[in-house]
């Protein structure tokens, strides 16, 4: 049960971001003026005339133009307009009454459709980034596990050097020595690669744990025996055997990139203006003293990241073998680390 | 014994000798410097000249590097440029003030985290060891930052707890201790909720795989009673994992700090590294670097020490290697 509760939350993530240009009432950065901060609009279908209606919105009427309080003006009903203008639903008067499901942030743009958009930045970084790791980790991880000797006392006491700091200072410290401006691109592609470096010690740790007990085995002999060479040998036969391994440690990644993107976003290090991440939501919020009080769906990317941290967790949860691969692998990987302390 | 020690002693003085060394040079061949991020467009060329010669950044990297090198070896760390301080006065400041966060986390975490892992550890089914297995489920994926968002929240709204800074302008009523321990509350708790969580998790399965052991089949054949198996023996055997995670937290506690810092406004090592960092205050980089890897290096010590103090087996099996 809480499984399927799991896959189903990233599913639903990764369906938001798939379809955000669809799904999303508006473009990422249309903002609208009038609507500073402005409150969720609800959606009714029973109006004031005790009649039910197609699912309507109201408009919002400035009660405070300084203090950005709004109030629903129940004069007039807005329908809503489905699958019009390449939108899955948007307010049938965009200008008047904009269909704001999640509020406004304090530029006046729609919470909800930067939501989605932001997804696709947040969670594409960090697959992108675990993909990296893995490359990196299952290379160096196998060439060292393979030769062994000098080359792998090496590799892998670099690899526990990056292991024993920080991730989060690594990252800090790699990002601020470049400029700190940059494109939406470049900073993609920075914040991915100085991701990959950081995460890519566990599964080279690991995998190389793997790859040496799995080399004394007899099948590998044999595979040697019949004139695998080296390369045969760790592609075909030695690293299917770390396969486990790293599908675990790389679901555990996706997650733990998720949150560094958001933190590094959040002090300022992250994607420039109006690219939407769920960090970069979260750090322009944080520039207003009233969000906790007065703004709370400003929050929400807050939100969205917890639910697909949730999912993570709940999808590997119940797989009690995962969890104790994860435990063992990891505490095997630390064991490795200590003795060389 | 003594040569592991020694051992560990020359680890840790090259960790904070690499890590300050690295944030220094990283921080010095980034493009822009201090003088140039302060003065901004307004610097003129001879402004900016003569603010380089001030802060010695007219010097190559080499000669800097040297001088900074051997300046440290007297444990003078240099002057921060931003705050016109030295930077070993600003670091003891703020690494207290860290230090205060993340001991009061851990402490909150092993408090809550440890006993709940033996209860739901030690009994198969009932609403208590489903609701705490639940509860952490939730907490493992709330980290720092989504914690003390959350928390902070909470608080703003109810208005209970102060949630910014470390203390208030004013000395309140009850005294500035009260007063400090008022605004750990919710970065303290924003660090350690999560770790709870994780800490309760460890504990859980080591209880219940040493529950399994002969010896609690024996001490139930001997008339002990089950409470005192569960507290005391078991616990004892299933201590261990726990206690060689802990070396593993100390990274997950500075990672943690950051975010919380940065948050919560708490003026700890971390929000200093990150004004330093951005303001290419080189110097107080590679302090604020060296100061959270002695951090670091400390906390895996007292943890293996820790560990052994549990554990002889481990300690043994490390002065055999060593």
């Amino acid at each position: 049960m809480t499984r399927g509760l799991g896959a189903a939350l990233i599913a639903i993530a990764l369906l938001a971001a798939a379809t955000a240009p669809l799904a999303a009432p508006h473009a990422m950065d249309a903002h609208f003026p009038g609507l500073l901060n402005a409150p969720p609009t609800v959606v009714h279908i029973a109006g004031g005339d005790r009649a039910w209606h197609a699912p309507f919105i109201y408009r919002w009427r400035v009660v405070s133009q300084l203090e950005q309080r709004y109030e629903e003006d129940r004069s007039t009903r807005v329908p809503l307009a489905w699958f019009s203008a390449g939108h899955l639903v948007r307010s049938a008067d965009e200008d008047a009454a904009p269909l704001l499901l999640l509020g406004a942030d304090n530029y006046g743009r729609d919470v909800f459709t930067r939501l989605l958009f932001g997804a696709r930045t947040s969670l594409a970084l960090a697959v992108t980034a675990a993909l990296g790791a893995m490359v990196i980790g299952v290379s160096l991880g196998g060439i060292a596990g393979l030769t062994g000797g000098a080359l792998d006392e090496l590799l892998m006491g670099a690899a526990d050097f990056v292991m024993v700091l920080p991730a989060i200072y690594v990252a800090l410290a790699l990002r601020s020595a470049l400029p700190l401006v940059l494109t939406a691109g470049q900073v993609f592609a920075l914040l991915a690669a100085i991701f990959a470096v950081v995460g890519a010690p566990i599964i080279a740790r690991g995998v190389r744990a793997i790859v040496r007990s799995e080399r004394r085995l007899d099948y590998a002999a044999a595979a040697q025996a019949l004139g695998a060479n080296d390369r045969r040998l760790l592609v075909r036969h030695l690293l299917p055997a770390a396969r486990g391994f790293v599908a675990v440690q790389l679901t555990l990644l996706v997650p733990a990139f998720i949150i560094a993107e958001a933190t590094l976003s959040y002090v300022g290090l992250g994607f420039p203006d109006p690219v939407a991440s769920w960090g970069t939501m979260l750090h322009d919020a944080s520039s207003s003293v009233r969000v906790f009080a007065d703004f709370p769906w400003l929050l929400s990317p807050a939100a969205a990241m917890f639910l697909v941290v949730l999912g993570v967790n709940l999808t590997l949860q119940n797989s009690r073998s995962a969890a104790s691969i994860v435990g063992r692998a990891d505490l095997q990987v630390w064991r490795g680390v200590k003795s060389r302390l | 014994m003594t040569r592991y020690l020694a051992r560990r002693v020359a680890f840790a003085l090259f960790l904070v000798t690499a890590v300050s060394s690295a944030s220094l040079m990283l921080a010095r061949l980034a493009p822009g410097d201090f003088v140039t991020e302060s003065l901004g467009v307004l610097g003129t060329r001879q402004a900016i000249e003569q603010q380089r010669a001030r802060y010695g950044l007219d010097k190559s990297i080499g000669v800097q590097y040297r001088d900074w090198l051997t300046a440290a070896a007297r444990l003078d760390l240099g002057y921060s440029m931003q705050y016109g301080r030295p930077v070993r006065d600003l670091i003891s400041e703020r690494a207290a003030n860290t230090a205060i966060l993340a001991v009061a986390a851990l402490a909150l975490a092993t408090l809550i985290g440890l006993p709940l892992g033996v209860i739901s550890g030690s009994r198969r089914g009932g609403a208590l060891p489903g609701a705490v297995r639940a509860a952490s489920v939730i907490l493992l994926s709330m980290p720092p930052l989504l914690t003390s968002l959350f928390l902070v929240f909470v608080s703003a709204r109810t208005g209970w707890l102060p949630i910014a800074g470390m203390r208030s302008p004013a000395v309140p009523a009850g005294g500035a201790l009260i007063d400090l321990l008022r605004h750990l509350v919710v970065p303290a708790a924003a660090i350690a909720l999560p770790l709870a969580a994780m800490l309760e998790r460890l504990q859980s399965q080591a209880m219940s795989e040493a529950i399994g052991e002969p010896f609690v089949l024996a001490a139930l054949s001997r008339g002990v009673p089950w409470s005192r198996i569960v507290w005391r023996g078991a616990l004892k055997a299933a201590l261990r994992p726990t206690a060689a995670v802990y070396g593993l937290v100390i990274g997950t506690l500075l990672s943690g700090s950051f975010a919380v810092e940065v948050v919560t406004a708490w003026p700890g090592l971390g929000s200093l590294m990150l004004q330093a960092l951005r303001s290419r205050d080189i110097y107080l980089v590679a302090g604020c670097a060296g100061a959270g890897a002695l951090f670091l290096a400390c906390g895996t010590l007292v943890s293996d020490v820790a560990l052994a103090a549990i554990d002889p087996r481990a300690s043994d099996a490390r002065s055999d290697r060593a």
